[in-house]
């Protein structure tokens, strides 16, 4: 049987779909009686415009790409995490133990702290909902739904009960030490000047993207990566050639936890510098959408992560300038999972056919 | 704690637990078919914004609930396409349906009323009104009964009485009618129901469009009895909690009624008592809130009976060629 080409399907797919995604979006703008043309416009120019707008626009993108790669790294093992919510919450959680604990001396010391911190604390809640799995076959969707819940009682429990300073009114950990402040875009030799001082995105930015290569070797260049992609495939095949299910999920399960994880050192300990109630702002939930728009591929994850950094950053500035709620960014977040991922058949099947069909026609000729 | 106080925290359990019943019932018909549906907060959460609107509007409870219900079934139908129609990824839709009602219920509100997302309080007919059951006034006096009939079996809104009257109809079109039996056939085993010559696609539209009623009616509950109007993600998780007892519930209709009871009463417990103390530890709020939770996962990891879904569930029927 002919196969479609590669570009249908990593790009041209996609594109359309993301195309339906803001069409409709534009729909819904002219409903609510506004011009989706000066939405975009004020989007773009609040978003892509100045310093200020590409410092947030990266530093919304870099918890993306942890986001993201989490749920595609379980994905690629057949387990829809959707739990990274929760595992951000607790990565955030790690980190501020971690940076409260000691009077660190430099934030490269802290950092490479929190960083273990944080991945640790993800993959621990990820764990029990992947053992759940892999040992007693209870629904991952389910268990990591309820352990997002969870995780934002025990954080709750945790900032109001424990961390909160004596006299401090509201729900939040002490501030950290100056010390253990990563540096933003704005601190960094030659591209500093691009960046004004009051931008969040720091040099977690440049983590986000190790992690995207190290991803990337991890599923297509070792063996373990190998199991996994195998698995996710065919856990028949998979169990036939010798592959462990319970390893495979437990092993991606506990990466996507770390990595939904270590996006803390971005919001906690590189923009916050303290713990808040909902510091996650639904990024784990956000890591979905990205995951699905970029084909569950490091790269294309990347590109996700970028856009919906756009969006969210032109989103915020929509609602200051316009009458337009920022709630607009859940709505097109909402629409590019919806035909990204469960609509995906809409487009893929008749496109699919179409190019089998020229392909057998030129092969006859 | 005397008798009195019992009675007021049942009765606030009773509230609290009606929009759980209804979307757990409501989750119940589109698990049965073999359709997963993690998107009933959505669903509640678009009923209660419509039937709190509508009913602001019109000042009408009953068109309030007419609209809920249209507005949840709208994305109940989009949920029916994804999974039934296009054979998607039916987990991926849920989560696209409740990003969706979140935030298009604002955007919404936002347009229609400029009140930062919520809609104008409601009074008088554009809420659901108690109802007082005969003789409830009559009985009030008498001891033990009386409290419990005139307060805690009577004095609800139509909705309550509709809920609790959804679990034996939802029990006698599940396991006696045609209708049921092949509605569980379908969430089993798709291909035995096809082979009979009964429609798969249409049953579990079918299956879709119950479970879009009864999750609009759940949210129309909340915004227009429970509460008096809509307010930004006033579901709060209840979708969730819904689907948390449909599990623990086994999938059943009268079990369903126990669990959603259940949750309801930890609520009202909480809600009562932030704090509870034990004498040995106190139990923080945080923990009475996410009891439910816990209690799920401990259900579906099996160490208390085994919770197994319907063997369908979750995948697109694809017809033999």
């Amino acid at each position: 049987m002919e196969k479609t080409p590669k570009w249908v399907d990593v790009a041209l797919i996609p594109f359309l779909n993301l195309l339906i995604a803001f069409v409709i979006s534009g729909i819904v703008v002219l409903l609510i009686g506004e011009d989706p043309i000066k939405a975009i416009k004020v989007m773009v120019s609040g978003a892509l415009g100045s310093p200020y707008g590409w410092g947030y626009t990266l530093y919304y993108a870099t918890n993306f790409i942890f986001t993201g790669l989490a749920v595609a790294v379980a994905y690629h093992a057949s387990q829809f995490n959707i739990g990274g919510e929760g595992q951000a919450t607790l990565g955030g959680l790690g980190v501020a133990l971690v940076c409260l604990a000691l009077p660190w001396p430099h934030w490269s010391v802290a950092l490479v702290a929190a960083m273990i911190g944080g991945a640790l604390f993800g993959a621990a809640w990820a764990a029990i909902p992947a053992w759940l799995q892999a040992k007693r076959g209870s629904h991952i969707v389910i268990t990591t739904i309820m352990f997002n819940f969870i995780g934002a009682s025990l954080l709750n429990y945790m900032l109001v009960n424990v961390l909160r300073p004596r006299g401090a009114m509201d729900p939040a950990t002490a501030r950290f030490a100056r010390e253990t402040y990563l540096p933003t875009f704005h601190d960094l030799p030659v591209i500093g000047q691009f960046f004004s001082k009051s931008v969040p995105a720091n040099i977690s930015f440049f983590i986000a993207l190790l992690a995207c290569w190290l991803v990337w070797i991890l599923i297509w260049r070792t063996k373990l990566g190998f199991e996994i992609r195998a698995y996710g495939r065919s856990e028949s095949a998979a169990r036939y050639a010798g592959i462990s299910p319970v390893k495979v999920i437990m092993v991606a399960m506990l990466i996507s936890g770390g990595l939904a994880g270590l996006m803390a050192i971005n919001n906690v300990m590189g923009q916050g510098h303290r713990l808040v109630l909902n510091s996650v702002e639904g990024a784990g939930f956000i890591g979905i959408a990205v995951a699905l728009m970029g084909r569950n591929h490091p790269v294309g994850v990347f590109l996700a992560a970028i856009l919906f950094g756009f969006l969210y950053q032109g989103g915020g500035e929509l609602a200051l300038e316009t009458t337009i709620p920022r709630e607009l960014i859940t709505v097109i977040q909402a629409l590019v999972i919806l035909f990204t991922g469960a609509f995906d058949n809409m487009l893929r099947a008749p496109i699919e056919s179409f190019f089998v069909a020229r392909a057998n026609a030129r092969k006859e000729a | 704690m005397d008798f009195g106080t019992i009675v007021e925290i049942l009765d606030s359990a009773v509230r609290l637990g009606t929009p759980l019943l209804l979307a757990c019932l409501a989750g119940l018909f589109s698990e049965r078919a073999g359709i997963f549906d993690i998107g009933l907060e959505g669903k509640m959460l678009m009923a209660a914004f419509f039937s709190g609107a509508v009913a602001a509007v019109t000042g009408s409870a009953w068109l309030g609930l007419l609209a809920g219900v249209g507005g949840s079934m709208s994305l109940a139908m989009v949920h029916g396409l994804a999974s039934i129609t296009f054979r998607g990824n039916q987990l991926i839709s849920g989560v696209a349906v409740n990003f969706l009602a979140s935030g298009f219920t604002v955007l919404i509100a936002q347009s229609w009323f400029q009140q930062g997302g919520r809609t104008p309080q409601l009074s008088g007919h554009a809420r659901f009104e108690p109802i007082t059951l005969p003789g409830a006034s009559a009985v009030k006096d008498v001891p033990v009964i009386g409290p419990l009939y005139s307060n805690l079996i009577s004095g609800h809104t139509i909705l309550v009485y509709v809920a609790f009257a959804m679990v034996p109809l939802t029990w006698w079109v599940l396991f006696r009618t045609r209708f049921g039996l092949r509605l569980r056939a379908v969430g089993e085993n798709p291909e035995s129901v096809d082979t009979a010559g009964v429609s798969v696609i249409r049953l579990r539209y079918t299956a879709v469009a119950i479970t879009g009623v009864l999750a609009g009616l759940a949210g129309t509950y909340l915004a227009t009895g429970l509460a008096a109007g809509f307010v930004k993600e006033m579901t709060a998780g209840r979708g969730y909690i819904a689907l948390a007892a449909l599990i623990f519930a086994k999938w059943r209709p009268v079990p369903a009624l126990g669990a959603t009871m259940l949750f309801g009463l930890l609520e009202a417990i909480s809600n009562r008592y932030p704090n509870i103390d034990l004498g040995v530890v106190t139990l923080p709020i945080q923990f009475m809130q996410a009891v439910p939770y816990i209690l799920t996962v401990v259900i579906l990891a099996g160490f208390i009976g085994k919770a197994i879904p319907p063997r369908a569930g979750g995948q697109p029927y694809v017809k033999e060629r």
